[in-house]
């Protein structure tokens, strides 16, 4: 008998219990479904944030305040780089000391941060105003979406002039223009020269930040330690060669517990492996449901086999030989599961675009083509058991079973 | 000679006693005959029907179906002859529910390889035989008892079998339908048809033109 007979059989059977066909087919649509938009939502900021982090700078060096170790940033994160810059020991003279005391360092931005409100009219915008001197654009990548940077000038002086992040911009002006115009920072009031460029995501992001001369930084905030130092090595090839200068020259005067340094490098393969292991994480727990969809496929299939056991006793003695019917019953469940994974396929694509307005998130075809799979092996290797079941029953027995 | 059943035994063993099923029973069916094999429940009659239709095989002695000598063939071998050389009525009809007419006595043609085009014809031709060519497409519980084992019927003719093999089949209708079931075997043994009928109702048994007495596994006379 042809395997395409057995195939219209098996469909035959389904369909004349559709709701249990599809309930049973649940269990893997659900399992593919959230295989596929985990796996598309983690590498989709994988790519998104690696994306981002390389247009920071490759030449970068950040020198952090403290003793931080990136592998274990990841839990207190925030709360240990935070206090480190309360207790940060950097100044000013490290940064003029990096400056002129090196061969392979080209430009050094040192920087002090704190919160500060934001008035204008009657928008308020809580934020986090960095203070830069005035090439701080060479060596952290920030174009500006208008207006111009404030120059060294303005920052000898300690001028009241701010540069705004995009959306603080957005949520204190709308769409008027906000150049030239007055607002209220930290209670002072301050001139807008520039508007930065909406870049960046998460802790690279520019959006929620202002940006201030470093001298009226330090005098806002009442500040005369750094939060941190930016640093452009001359060439990505010199980067080994700045960092140990660069620790050596502040070594002179610091211990080496008071400062980190870090390159835009480390951060990207640390935040990229993280986001691996949450991304295969996530795949996991995924594929563990798929494979509780194929237990529920397996169970559905053994309660078919005895409930229909008169009927292969008939189709049995009607001419079907143990194959065929072990045949019939496979097909059956790889066409619940294939079935359950073409829609979950489906689901999990359809979720992804929907997401990606929201999140980042890339349908990748691996993860499809595994899925895919999956389903198949899920539905071939919990069937058998049911399948065997059947073609093994004595139509005798079997025509006689209540 | 359509069937010969020839000095065949049924032996079960259950722990240290052994259960003689069938017990040298011989007989022979010619082609066209309308034989029924009678007997009380526990004789037997169940057992040789079954070695009869292929579903069971004896365990000492030789069946002759057509010339061929099936005794000891593999459960593959036995089903291809099942689907060919018999047409089995059970006595509870046994159709595949959710299913229409015309599907249910397709089926064995679909186990027998008949291209879609054939099938469509005989189960109509089939159906129509039975009196039933305006229900192709009813559901068994869209029918009536009698009806459904006119569907059940059609599709034991389907594959043209050596005999129509039938197991109590007025078991579970009213007198008056089982009468109609009855005019329906006779009309189609007067077209030649070989019909086999296994009962334990004297009455019923009586119809048939030969009656084959069974008890205790061996055919009285």
């Amino acid at each position: 008998m042809p395997l395409t007979q057995i195939i219209k059989v098996a469909i035959q059977a389904l369909r004349t219990n559709k709701t249990r066909s599809l309930l049973t087919m649940l269990g893997v649509i659900i399992g593919v479904s959230s295989v596929i938009l985990l796996v598309s939502v983690g590498s989709g900021l994988q790519k998104y944030i690696t994306d981002q982090l390389e247009g920071v700078g490759s030449n970068l060096l950040i020198i952090m305040p403290g003793k931080l170790d990136l592998k274990t940033m990841g839990s207190s994160g925030g709360k240990d780089i935070a206090s480190s810059m309360l207790n940060s020991k950097l100044e000013l003279k490290d940064a003029q000391n990096l400056q002129s005391g090196s061969e392979y360092i080209k430009a050094v931005v040192p920087g002090v941060a704190g919160q500060a409100i934001l008035k204008y009219n009657e928008q308020k915008v809580s934020s986090e105003a960095v203070g830069l001197t005035a090439n701080f654009s060479d060596v952290v990548n920030s174009p500006l979406a208008a207006g111009d940077y404030f120059t060294d000038g303005d920052d000898k002086i300690g001028k009241k002039v701010v540069i705004l992040g995009s959306d603080v911009a957005k949520n204190l002006f709308g769409f008027d223009d906000p150049i030239g115009q007055k607002v209220v920072l930290s209670d002072e009031r301050f001139t807008v020269v520039g508007v930065l460029k909406n870049k960046g995501v998460g802790s690279t992001s520019t959006s929620d930040q202002v940006v201030i001369p470093l001298t009226t930084a330090e005098r806002l905030f009442n500040q005369t330690k750094m939060s941190a130092i930016y640093a452009q090595a001359t060439s990505s090839d010199k980067m080994d060669l700045a960092i140990s200068e660069a620790q050596m020259i502040l070594e002179n005067r610091l211990q080496p517990d008071d400062f980190t340094i870090l390159t835009q490098k480390e951060i990207l393969s640390t935040v990229s492996s993280i986001l691996g292991v949450l991304t295969a994480a996530l795949g996991g727990i995924a594929a563990i449901s798929l494979l509780v969809g194929g237990i529920g496929i397996m169970n559905i299939m053994l309660v078919s086999v005895t409930e229909r056991t008169r009927e292969i006793g008939l189709r049995k003695a009607l001419g079907a030989t143990p194959n065929i019917i072990l045949t019939q019953f496979l097909i059956e469940s790889v066409i619940l599961s294939v079935g359950g994974g073409l829609i979950g396929i489906l689901i999990g694509g359809a979720g992804s675009l929907a997401l990606s307005k929201a999140i980042p998130s890339a349908v990748t075809p691996w993860s499809v083509l595994l899925a895919f799979g999956v389903s198949v092996g899920v539905g071939i290797v919990f069937g058998v058991m049911p399948a065997r079941r059947a073609a093994k029953l004595n139509p005798i027995e079997a025509l006689r079973y209540e | 000679m359509i069937l010969s059943v020839q000095h065949v035994s049924k032996v079960y063993s259950l722990g240290e006693e052994e259960v003689r099923a069938l017990d040298d029973v011989s007989l022979e069916i010619k082609k066209s005959e309308f034989v029924s094999i009678v007997g009380p429940s526990g004789s037997g009659k169940s057992t040789l029907m079954h070695i009869i239709g292929l579903l069971d095989s004896p365990t000492s002695g030789r069946v002759v179906l057509e010339d061929r000598d099936v005794t000891t063939l593999s459960e593959q071998k036995l089903a291809r002859l099942r689907n060919e050389y018999i047409g089995f009525v059970f006595q509870q009809f046994n159709l595949l529910s959710k299913t229409s007419a015309i599907e249910n006595v397709e089926l064995p043609m679909i186990y027998g390889g008949v291209s879609t085009n054939e099938r469509e014809k005989r189960a109509v031709e089939m159906l129509e035989l039975v009196g039933l060519g305006e229900r192709l497409q009813s559901h068994p519980n869209q029918l009536s008892g009698g009806q459904q084992q006119r569907v059940a019927i059609a599709r034991a003719l389907v594959m043209n079998p050596a005999i129509v093999l039938a197991d109590e089949p007025t078991g579970n209708l009213d007198s008056k339908t089982g009468e109609d079931i009855m005019a329906l075997f006779h009309k189609l043994n007067d077209s030649g048809h070989t019909i086999i009928l296994v009962t334990h109702n004297h009455a019923v048994a009586a119809q048939a033109h030969r009656q084959i007495h069974i008890q205790d596994g061996k055919v009285v006379h």
